[in-house]
């Protein structure tokens, strides 16, 4: 998916992914402009290639240029407004950021998670107190008889 | 040239086309099942690899319009508020619903007698309840006997476990002293006839890796196969053709190499669900049914029921189930039958669900406004994630005329077939359920202890069950089916799959598909020798 973006949308995809989730040294996270994510989020653009090269033509215009260009005020000022107004294809595009940001080994760890496919381990649930039931079993029936 | 003649040709392989296959096997009929799509890789689906959440917004979509595999066909929905769920392939939506597996009450089947809306089934619940029973033990249910919300029935295995989001839920329904049950669940809790037992992968929606979900392609088919049944797949129906007699002669498809064949059979089966049947009827045009085989009633197409579903989700200070475990885990029917002082007539079940896997609490935190950009969005991402717990409301849809599938005159599937078109408006009656099932879920999720609820109803992607389009009964003038599912035009065409429901009822309608189903092939096989007549 390299080949579709042009150089200077790469930077700018990076630039505003950054913004949407920035590394946090409070939680020992990268943000999603991380070499390994952002590879991760060009290779993954799949059927919604179409929303992010409008998402990112739209945050040409709105920037004047180059949005990784822009100073840190400008590009601040620039994102609130497409944020705003970026609609369906801003949403496709931040979907595709998160999907790869939130299956990254580090960012689960994170969280708790093993970092692996959900299958074949599977996971614990516990199995909670059916002594809860108890009030209900002792409920007359409550469906209709009917005719 | 045309294929041999078979006995019976069954128009896709899901929910409702394994049980009619498996129960006429027995007959020893030669019968061939044809389906659009294919067999499932259970090593494929998501939940074994690391895009697990990923895929079900892509290529495992229930959106067939966002999923556009080879195997589907492009549904215009534009003219409805609810869009289309489904899946192509042997199993069908069996492949892709959570698995939910209630069954109607004797209720749904009167409703017009007993609420004055709708209309009456021209069978009973007594009719289909052996029918329940034996589908019950061929897909695997487990839960609890004893639920006071419906008559006795005996599930196969223990419920699934109530969990952390469960039990939570279930103390704030106890609160306000509000029925709940452990939900019926075609998922296995023990290992069950060479299934392997659930494992809590947490992603039933999207195909079961560990195949403890009972999807047909490994309940019904396999067992089909075994007596005899031939399972053709990559042969999608274009028409169901009529001889000079008017009694169907077969059906012409494009098989995987798109070549067009033509099956003849004695009989043909439409089990396609609640919008490929009225449009594979409504393609079949001929001389003696210019509007569609069947059709004479006008009513194929027409009575389109959803489900409009209501989502209301909490979140909590302490930790959900999150990612772990089947969304399945208890219900509320407190709701369920009508109460003429709530400002709508009949009612709703709540399917009361777990948490969100990682991706999924931020895609919806970010859609909802919970989950900001920028430096807060860690901190803010770490209060949603495993720390929701909810429900839908499943509300009953009333039959109307003017809710519809019919052809889209523009847009074709890839072998050039018309597809179809959905017109469907919500009633009055469906959005003051909504809002009903929103302020009791709100207060279910508050009594449980939860600092912040939201909503969406209907929802938007929740045209999952597809219901009324060739409805059963008794006046031809009324119904495409008679009351054992043989077309009134036709008498050797039958339907089987939700179209030919008279109501939609409250709770998700697979059961009841397949419970039709299993009573239309014994109904058939009763009258094997004068099937006709």
């Amino acid at each position: 998916m390299t080949d579709i973006l042009t150089a200077d949308e790469q930077r700018s995809l990076r630039a505003l992914v950054a913004m949407i989730i920035p590394a946090s040294a409070k939680h020992g996270v990268p943000g999603a402009d991380d070499d390994a994510i952002f590879a991760d989020i060009l290779g993954s653009l799949g059927r919604d290639v179409g929303h992010v090269v409008a998402a990112l033509r739209r945050l040409r215009v709105l920037a004047g240029g180059v949005f990784a260009d822009l100073d840190t005020a400008r590009r601040d000022a620039v994102a609130e407004v497409f944020r705003v107004e970026g609609g369906v294809d801003l949403v496709r595009l931040s979907n595709i950021a998160l999907q790869c940001y939130y299956r990254d080994d580090r960012v689960m760890r994170s969280l708790g998670m093993e970092p692996r496919p959900p299958f074949p381990k599977g996971f614990e649930v516990e199995q909670g107190d059916w002594s809860l039931l108890d009030p209900v079993r002792a409920r007359a029936k409550i469906w209709r008889d009917a005719p | 040239m045309a294929l041999d003649k078979v006995d019976v040709v069954i128009i896709g392989a899901g929910a409702s086309g394994g049980a009619v296959a498996w129960s006429l096997a027995e007959t020893r009929m030669r019968i061939v099942c044809l389906e659009q799509g294919d067999w499932q890789k259970p090593s494929e689906y998501p939940s074994a690899g690391r895009d697990w959440e990923a895929r079900q917004m892509n290529d495992m979509n229930p959106s067939p319009n966002r999923r556009a595999r080879e195997a589907d066909y492009p549904i215009n929905e534009d003219d409805s508020p609810i869009k289309i769920a489904n899946f192509n392939g042997v199993g069908g939506g069996t492949v892709l619903y959570a698995a939910h597996f209630p069954r109607f009450h004797p209720s749904d089947f009167r409703v017009k007698s007993l609420d004055g809306v709708g209309d009456d089934w021209p069978i009973d619940y007594k009719t289909l309840e052996p029918f329940y029973a034996e589908n019950d033990r061929m897909t695997g249910v487990s839960g609890l006997a004893g639920d006071p919300a419906y008559p006795p029935k005996q599930p196969m295995m223990p419920p699934l476990p109530l969990g952390k989001g469960g039990a939570m839920l279930a103390r704030g329904l106890n609160k306000l002293g509000w029925h709940w049950w452990p939900s019926d669940s075609a998922i296995a809790t023990t290992d069950y006839e060479g299934r392997a037992k659930c494992i809590n992968l947490g992603h039933c929606t999207s195909g079961c890796a560990q195949g403890a979900k009972a999807s047909t392609d490994i309940t019904y088919f396999p067992m089909a196969m075994r007596a005899g049944v031939e399972v053709r797949t990559r042969a999608r129906v274009r028409e169901i053709t009529v001889g000079p007699d008017g009694m169907a002669s077969g059906v012409v498809y494009y098989d995987d190499k798109g070549v067009e064949q033509f099956q003849p059979a004695e009989v043909v089966i439409v089990a396609c669900n609640g919008v490929g049947t009225p449009r594979m009827l409504l393609n079949s045009v001929s001389g003696k049914f210019p509007n569609g085989i069947a059709n004479s009633s006008g009513l194929v197409g027409k009575n389109l029921m959803f489900h409009p579903y209501a989502r209301i989700y909490g979140y909590f200070d302490g930790p959900t189930d999150g990612y772990r475990g089947p969304g399945d885990c208890i219900w509320s029917q407190e709701f369920y039958e009508t109460d003429r002082a709530r400002g709508f007539l009949r009612g709703y079940t709540f399917e009361l669900t777990r948490g969100q896997g990682a991706v999924m609490a931020a895609v919806h935190g970010m859609a909802t406004g919970r989950l900001p950009w920028g430096e807060d969005h860690h901190d803010a991402y770490r209060k949603l994630f495993s720390h929701r717990a909810g429900m839908v409301g499943i509300c009953e849809d009333l039959p109307e005329e003017h809710n519809t599938v019919t052809l889209d005159p523009v847009l074709k599937d890839s072998n050039g077939i018309p597809a179809p078109k959905i017109t469907y408006t919500l009633s009055e009656n469906s959005r003051r359920m909504l809002d009903h099932a929103v302020a009791r879920g709100t207060d279910i999720l508050k009594a449980a202890g939860a600092y912040d609820v939201g909503h969406e109803a209907p929802l938007q992607e929740g045209g999952w069950h597809l219901m009324g389009t060739a409805r059963m009964g008794k006046d031809p003038e009324r119904s495409v089916v008679n009351e054992w599912g043989r077309s009134h035009d036709v008498k050797n065409l039958f339907i089987v799959d939700g179209s030919i429901f008279v109501t939609s009822a409250g709770v998700n309608p697979t059961c009841t598909i397949q419970a039709l189903a299993l009573y239309v092939a014994d109904a058939m096989k009763q009258r094997l020798a004068n099937l006709f007549d």
